[in-house]
């Protein structure tokens, strides 16, 4: 993690689309109006979903929304790692896992393909359309190597299905999210190996329990 | 109370106080860099570790951990000096070893402390991180690579300036203290800061480079750029007055100094008067001391004593003023006035108590204010140290502020009441008022802004009637404030500097009333009416009086001289001889001690000690130095008078905070601050 600045190249201006201020207004709505501020990380997202990215109007907007000093807002903004301050691929933003369990898996080889289709990392595509960072633990160690593409995971990558993810969004495709061995979600290979009876969960086992205080069954 | 043991020794605390301050209660020093009395507690520097029993086996930050019944603490154990090695082992990895080229060296906290606390040496021999520059204005150079992230400078500028400003971006070892987008820090009290820095990240940047702290002359004196009279330390090398800092005193500036107050000092080496001068045929030539009295007094004698006038500066001492006014009523001249900013106050008539030109409440005492209304000040700029105590109120919720003026930026909420005498009229049937008459302890501050003009007294008489009617004034409380904005104005009230009677007053004289006029350091009017009247200009500066006057009589600035200085709350201070004055200028009550022989009226004092003697005998208030006067009630109806009031809007007189004096307008310092923050004061005029 290097120093976070705010982007170089910044746009003319910011507007709130009518969605996106609705859903910022819901939010707002869940604190005291004079706690306006405590709705700045989901507004940051708001803005970071509209925009792709989050720039100098738009943190400035963000502060007079919550009637806060530009200064908090920027201070938030470049605190959390997920707030892109720089435009990033129209395409797909790509954030490959580097942490031990993936890279143990292979995310070494996953960042190769990467850098070899896309350029260099942090930084956006030639053509506009990528952007690849490497990041920490996303919590998905027992689908190692995987990388979060946008707003999902696509897990059990290899560098040839890596590749492939690559080329189908170049192509304006929308890959299937999930696992790339044929596993469903983190069952072991081939199948469950436990809980192979549905006896074990769909509570036909179990004693009746009473809850305390449920109302009575008529 | 509750009691706990400091290294075995037994304190009682208040309940609330912090671990550090029950150590401090024990006469224990614990190191600390993010701690601050006077600001929130961050808790991120990690320096103040201490053992607690009962508690976890290992060190805790003792600023952020509430002390408690029973407890014992240690700071003396082999865990501290472990903890604080190590911390201090840390703080240096990134921090440069450049003191040699560092203006903080010689007054370091993180150089004296590595020295106390730390190891000898650092076993950290990888790259140190580096930090590029910011721009945060023109008071506050940067070297961030310093910067050991305490944000102290962060706190001061959102808590106590108001200014949210300056922020911490981004987070561990990128983390870096900024203004957003490098915006220039606006306060009036930024300076405070580089006081605050611990390390070398913030320093003071009109004085970089020009000094090593154990070099100076340090002389304990106060402070005359406003009516406060901070108190402060002046430090000299040789004849040059290098910088001035805050001192220690809770009754008025706390450890604050404004930027002005500050660092206008370089304004003491530029522009002086150092010789006489009289104009011969429209140029001003230099002259003998003796050739300058000798036209002086010639003039005076040959004028008509009512066609003489008087007019003392905002930054006049209470010994030139006595001087002045013994010698002229000695010769029958009576157009006296200290207030060349026309207020209409103080004792026009013999009835009119001193409380009613005094800042009763006192500048501490504002803090117990639950219900302020303002009338006619730009406080922020008139009385900044005033302003700050108001929004320590504030953010505690504990007090409701209302504004007759112009809607400045006071950096708190406010009631907008209106801008002008019409408001005044109409508090009556202001929701505000019910707000201020149910108050506790109701305060009304009353600005030049309100008293200057022909209706001054009139507008003062209505403020008047406001404060009697919603109890300003009761037993145990005096909430009846004047806001001066000169240093010299209270002592010039006190001595009666004012023209009584039919006597001319200073607007009057200044639109060419008199045939003769002294200014003694008066600079801050309109001179265009004074085209065929003769003008002194006694004073330190060549500023405006000086281009317009006849004859110029050198005298001391502040720092040069032995002065006493009232407060605006009465408070009687006396200011100290730092460095002598200027080339042949003199102390200016000794001016008027040799212009009283060649007029032939001698002063009866030879020395500032009889002069002072004969000061405090006929006015005794002089007699009681830095006590403010006791709080009394006094009658409300002898304020102002009844009349005409015309409707206006309120404006301070203080239209460039930076530039209200003749030091700070020799400032380069002063000409900086106001280039890079006149914007500021043009948005607050519209």
């Amino acid at each position: 993690m290097s120093v976070r600045r705010l982007a170089a190249v910044q746009p003319a201006g910011f507007a709130f689309s009518p969605a996106t201020m609705e859903k910022a207004n819901w939010w707002i709505a869940k604190y005291p109006e004079n706690r306006r501020q405590s709705a700045v990380i989901p507004i940051l997202w708001l803005v970071q979903k509209q925009e792709g990215w989050v720039s100098e109007p738009a943190i400035s907007a963000i502060a007079r929304l919550l009637t806060m000093p530009q200064i908090r807002v920027y201070e938030v903004a470049t605190f959390y790692t997920m707030f892109q301050l720089e435009p990033v691929g129209s395409a797909a933003l790509i954030q490959v896992c580097g942490t031990t369990p993936c890279m143990l898996r292979g995310s070494e080889a996953l960042m190769a393909v990467c850098k070899a289709k896309i350029g260099p990392k942090d930084k956006l595509s030639s053509d506009g359309l990528f952007t690849w960072q490497e990041v920490e633990c996303l919590g998905a160690c027992c689908n190692a190597p995987m990388a979060q593409i946008n707003d999902y995971f696509y897990e059990d990558l290899t560098p040839e299905t890596m590749a492939q993810i690559i080329d189908d969004f170049a192509a304006g495709k929308a890959p299937q999210a999930g696992p790339y061995n044929g596993r469903k979600t983190s069952e072991p290979m081939g199948g469950a190996t436990t809980l192979s009876d549905p006896k074990l969960y769909d509570g036909s086992a179990a004693r009746a329990i009473r809850i305390p205080n449920a109302p009575e069954k008529a | 109370m509750p009691k706990a043991k400091v290294n075995g020794v037994e304190v009682e605390f208040d309940p609330g106080m912090t671990v550090l301050q029950v150590a401090e209660l024990a006469g224990e020093e614990i190191p600390r860099f993010c701690y601050h009395e006077r600001l929130s507690i961050a808790g991120n520097c990690r320096m103040c570790l201490v053992e607690v029993k009962p508690g976890p086996p290992k060190p805790q930050a003792s600023c952020a951990l509430p002390a408690a019944e029973n407890q014992e603490i240690f700071t003396n154990t082999p865990m501290v000096k472990k903890a604080r090695e190590g911390v201090m082992e840390f703080l240096l990895i990134n921090h440069p070893l450049d003191c040699p080229i560092c203006d903080q060296g010689g007054e370091c906290d993180l150089q004296d402390q590595s020295m106390a606390y730390g190891k000898g040496g650092s076993r950290y021999t990888e790259n140190k991180r580096a930090v590029e520059e910011k721009y945060l204005g023109p008071t506050i150079k940067t070297f961030m690579t310093r910067c050991i992230q305490c944000t102290r400078c962060v706190r001061f500028t959102t808590e106590v300036a108001g200014v949210s400003e300056m922020g911490m971006i981004s987070r561990g070892e990128g983390a870096e203290i900024t203004a957003y987008l490098e915006q220039a820090v606006t306060s009036e009290l930024s300076g405070n800061v580089n006081d605050l820095c611990p390390v070398g990240a913030l320093t003071h940047r009109p004085w970089s480079f020009n000094y090593r702290p154990w070099e100076l002359t340090k002389t304990e004196t106060i402070d005359i750029h406003d009516a406060l009279g901070a108190h402060i330390r002046i430090d000299n090398r040789g004849a040059a007055v290098l910088r001035a800092l805050p001192r220690l005193k809770e009754d008025i500036n706390e450890e604050w100094l404004t930027d002005k107050s500050r660092y206008a000092v370089d304004g003491l080496s530029r522009k002086r008067l150092d010789r006489p001068y009289v104009r011969k045929g429209g140029k001003l030539e230099p002259v003998s001391w003796d050739e300058a009295l000798t036209a002086f007094a010639g003039k005076l004698t040959s004028t008509p004593k009512n066609k003489i006038g008087v007019v003392a500066g905002d930054l006049a001492d209470a010994e030139t003023m006595k001087a002045a006014k013994d010698l002229f009523y000695g010769m029958g001249v009576t157009n006296l006035d200290c207030r060349q900013d026309g207020a209409k106050i103080g004792p026009v008539a013999q009835s009119t108590p001193r409380e009613s030109w005094l800042f009763n409440s006192g500048i501490a005492g504002i803090e117990n204010a639950d219900a302020v209304l303002i009338v006619g000040s730009d406080l922020r700029h008139e009385a900044s140290l005033i302003n700050t105590r108001i929004r320590k109120t504030w953010l505690r919720n504990a007090v409701q502020v209302g504004l007759i003026g112009q809607a400045v930026d006071l950096t708190y909420d406010y009631t907008h009441l209106g801008v002008g005498p019409k408001a005044l009229k109409d508090f009556k049937k202001n929701s505000f008022r019910d707000v201020f008459k149910s108050a506790r302890r109701p305060a009304i501050l009353v600005g030049s802004g309100a008293l200057s003009g022909d209706d001054g007294a009139a507008v003062l008489r209505e403020v008047a009637d406001i404060a009697d009617s919603c109890g300003v004034v009761k037993d145990g409380w005096n909430g009846f404030n004047i806001v001066h904005t000169a240093a010299s104005r209270v002592a010039g009230l006190d001595l009666g500097f004012v023209p009584v009677g039919e006597a001319i007053d200073a607007t009057a004289m200044f639109k060419g009333a008199v045939d003769v006029l002294v200014l003694l350091g008066a600079d801050e009017f309109d001179f265009t009416g004074l085209d065929k009247t003769f003008v002194v200009y006694i004073g330190s500066h060549g500023d405006k009086g000086a281009a317009m006057a006849d004859v110029i009589l050198p005298g001391a600035a502040y720092t040069e001289k032995s002065g006493i200085y009232t407060n605006l709350e009465g408070r009687v201070q006396i200011a100290e001889r730092c460095v002598f004055p200027k080339g042949e200028a003199k102390e200016d009550w000794a001016i008027l001690r040799a212009l009283s022989d060649k007029v032939g009226h001698t002063l009866p004092y030879d020395s500032l000690a009889q002069l002072r003697e004969k000061l405090i005998t006929d006015h005794p208030v002089f007699g009681r130095v830095d006590a403010k006067p006791a709080t009394k009630i006094f009658d409300l109806k002898a304020v102002g008078n009844r009349g005409d009031i015309k409707d206006r809007v309120f404006v301070s007189p203080i239209v460039d905070f930076y530039m209200t004096n003749p030091i700070a307008r020799a400032s380069v310092a002063m000409a900086e601050c106001s280039a890079a923050r006149g914007a500021h004061f043009k948005a607050a005029a519209e």
